[in-house]
């Protein structure tokens, strides 16, 4: 009975904060992307020829984000009836438009305005009780161009 | 040092490729940082913590490519791919790796 009762209290919790931290986050997110809009993203890796820029740099930007107890049982009764996993789907393009946004942000501070050969890398780096991926890892990388006026 | 991950260095040319330098780290995360991350679990959102670790990690492992490739005379370090890959249950290997060359 304990445990039932402590069960659904971790699942009220988790419903209740994970959206509100959810509908935050994207919020964020929307806003920021406004805000860095002028800094151009491309995953090629040649620069048009016409490019003079004399200088550039790495920039990166990670971020690690866990998924709500709610979702984590939702994605488990996914797990028997197949389908979309939706509960991943919105972490995973979270973690994403944040690290962009951080990669961004910090072409920003060298004063880039654009970035080259864009790569993004995911990884789960955390497995919670029972084998299940509770967070997620991912890293975005380019090249920015620097241009000296 | 100059370190880029595409294969060109706009406005320089590349004398001379000397090969692949590479720096790895293993990290493994402490204990006050997954209790934190226990509770985030519940909670969702992001884990401060480990993102730092793995920043730190990943700015150790360029480092040590980048010492790499100034010990054998580059002046750049070009095409730097990333990759993670974890070797056992809470220790993961952060691998940097890239091309050093020498521009004029």
């Amino acid at each position: 009975m304990a445990n039932l009762i402590i069960f659904l209290v971790l699942l009220v919790l988790g419903y209740v904060f994970g959206q509100m931290a959810e509908r935050r986050h994207f919020k964020s997110i929307i806003e920021r992307e406004r805000q860095y809009k002028h800094i151009m993203c491309f995953n090629e890796r040649t620069l048009p020829p016409q490019t003079i820029s004399p200088e550039v740099a790495l920039v990166a930007g990670n971020v690690v984000i866990s998924i709500d107890y709610f979702k984590r049982i939702v994605a488990g009764l996914n797990n028997i009836f197949g389908g979309r996993v939706a509960a991943y789907e919105s972490l995973i393009e979270r973690a994403r438009r944040e690290a962009i946004l951080r990669m961004k942000a910090e072409a920003e501070t060298l004063g880039g305005q654009s970035i080259f050969n864009v790569k993004l890398e995911t990884a789960s780096i955390y497995k919670g009780s029972g084998q299940q991926v509770g967070s997620v890892e991912v890293y975005a990388y380019g090249t920015t161009l620097i241009k000296r006026t | 040092m100059i370190i880029t991950n595409i294969e060109i260095i706009p406005g320089k040319t590349i004398v001379k490729h000397l090969g692949m330098v590479q720096g790895n780290t293993v990290r493994a995360k402490h204990v006050g940082r997954d209790i934190m991350a226990g509770f985030k679990n519940i909670f969702g959102g992001e884990l401060k913590g480990y993102t730092e670790l793995l920043q730190e990690a990943r700015e150790e492992s360029v480092a040590r490519m980048t010492q790499q490739a100034e010990a054998i005379g580059a002046n750049a370090v070009i095409n730097v791919r990333f990759s993670t890959s974890s070797i056992t249950a809470g220790a993961a290997e952060l691998f940097a790796y890239g091309t050093a060359v020498i521009l004029e």
